[in-house]
């Protein structure tokens, strides 16, 4: 299988993604914040707050600047059909990546921990993170999110059963470790948030799995009912904790919850909590016959 | 609307109260991780004018360089809790009038700002574009090599920066008291009464 494109093309289109993804957001999660905004009161710092974020987000696609100064881990999740090489891929990223740096639209964000020094490009150890699957499909997806520090420091991971929470291993302790987590990051993580939640796995998975919903649609059900059901639970329950908008109070602290498994082995039961700032820079790029679509 | 000019004086400062929304016009300095570990551990002289009745910016921004001049294209505040450890030393000793930054700090930053005369500002967080054509030159910055980017100490000028005041000199926090409401509301919703 071959994606019937050249290298050269694929590297400025993933250039293109990557401007796109740090210059503005996609137009669910705007709609998310306009919908919020009509909940808070006249006159409210909430108000005032939803109102900002989305004047900035103009400013931003307008100059072609950052939403966000703090562009993050960059995360790539890439489907491929048979026959791609991840090598070319990953290749295709760094160079565009580089790019990006040069043209101030991604922050020189990758410091190595032991001698502090920033690499200077955004290429490191880990750096972008590419996360690779392959699929039976003959397209090519490219997934990326830029992800910010101050949210990924109030991310967590509970162990289950928790007896600080009375939480057992079942949805309900679940729901009160959601509560927990989001309560405990206040304003820091940049509310109001968007919540990955992650059931099983082992620490890396149940991280990865919370991770991956965020690159759902906020609008979109969740297939399992009963997961359907707690995602609106969790979202109006977080929503009456009255952090709001940059945590000065409000009715507005969740944009939205996103709830996704992976099988556990009998001895552990994590919930990994992701949190996501309302700067929700997530775009997606998907090359098919030669043709691009960008979403 | 307070309107504050850079420098300012202790008495303006303590004039401030949680919830009042300030713009502020003048000269400031970035810091944040690495700068604020350098300001204790080494203690540097050349830098007390630009802290001395000025305010300190917990941002790293993202900048490009023009014509051989430095302009900041994205600019919102970094979380300023991670400080807290250093930031209530800082205020004693380098006489800074002030914080920007987000979330708000703790009780020892509090008790910094009512001791010595400071006061917490929040920006709006990932406020980057719009914060960024507030800053109207970079005057000069300080570290760069060592500290890179982010985390370099850039010498700003603003014009009608925004920010809003969630801790005073007068021991109140808008964090402490947000906090305290939704504990609150979290302890019903994870114990309730059966």
């Amino acid at each position: 299988m071959s994606l019937q494109i050249d290298e050269q093309v694929l590297e400025d289109h993933i250039y293109r993604l990557i401007v796109q993804t740090s210059t503005d957001l996609p137009n669910d999660v705007i709609r998310a914040i306009r919908e919020a905004r009509t909940h808070e009161v006249d006159g409210s710092p909430a108000k005032s707050v939803l109102g900002m974020l989305l004047q900035n987000v103009d400013v931003a696609r307008e100059n072609t600047t950052p939403v966000c100064q703090d562009t993050g881990t960059n995360i790539y999740h890439v489907h491929y059909p048979e026959g791609v090489s991840t090598l070319a891929l990953r290749r295709n990223i760094e160079r565009a990546t580089i790019r990006a740096t040069d043209d101030s639209i991604l922050r020189p964000n990758a410091v190595d921990p032991v001698n502090g020094k920033n690499t200077g490009n955004n290429l490191g150890r880990e750096n972008p993170f590419i996360h690779f699957e392959e699929w039976e499909d003959d397209r090519l997806e490219i997934r990326l999110m830029l992800k910010g520090g101050g949210c990924e420091n109030v991310s967590t991971q509970y162990k289950l059963p928790d007896s600080d929470l009375e939480a057992g291993r079942d949805l309900n302790g679940v729901y009160k470790t959601v509560i927990d987590a989001v309560n405990n990051a206040q304003g820091l993580g940049c509310a109001p948030g968007i919540i990955g939640v992650g059931i099983g796995g082992d620490r890396a998975t149940s991280h990865l799995t919370a991770k991956k919903q965020l690159f759902r649609q906020l609008d979109d059900t969740n297939p399992e009912p009963e997961l359907a059901q707690m995602e609106k639970r969790l979202y109006k329950d977080l929503n009456s904790l009255g952090i709001g908008p940059m945590g000065f109070g409000g009715k507005t602290t969740v944009l939205g919850v996103k709830i996704g498994t992976a099988h556990r082995i009998p001895a552990s039961y994590f919930v990994s909590i992701a949190y996501m700032c309302w700067a929700f820079r997530r775009h997606s790029l998907i090359i098919e016959n030669g043709e691009v679509q960008y979403a | 609307m307070h309107k504050l000019e850079l420098p300012v004086s202790e008495d303006k400062i303590r004039e401030l109260r949680v919830g009042d929304e300030v713009t502020l016009t003048g000269t400031m300095i970035t810091a944040r991780d690495a700068a604020h570990k350098y300001l204790i551990e080494a203690s540097p002289d050349f830098i007390r004018p630009y802290l001395e009745n000025s305010l300190i910016y917990h941002c790293g921004p993202v900048v490009r360089k023009q014509d051989g001049q430095w302009e900041f294209v994205a600019a919102g505040p970094t979380t300023s809790i991670r400080e807290e450890p250093y930031e209530s030393t800082i205020i004693k000793n380098y006489q800074v009038r002030g914080i920007i930054g987000k979330g708000g700090m703790g009780e020892k930053t509090l008790s910094a700002l009512h001791d010595y005369g400071a006061v917490y500002l929040h920006a709006i967080g990932g406020l980057a574009s719009m914060l960024a054509q507030s800053v109207r030159e970079v005057q000069d910055v300080f570290m760069l090599d060592e500290f890179g980017v982010p985390e370099a100490m850039w010498v700003i000028d603003v014009v009608d920066f925004p920010a809003v005041v969630t801790m005073d000199s007068h021991q109140n926090s808008l964090h402490t008291k947000v906090k305290k409401s939704s504990d609150q509301v979290a302890h019903r919703l994870i114990h309730p009464v059966a």
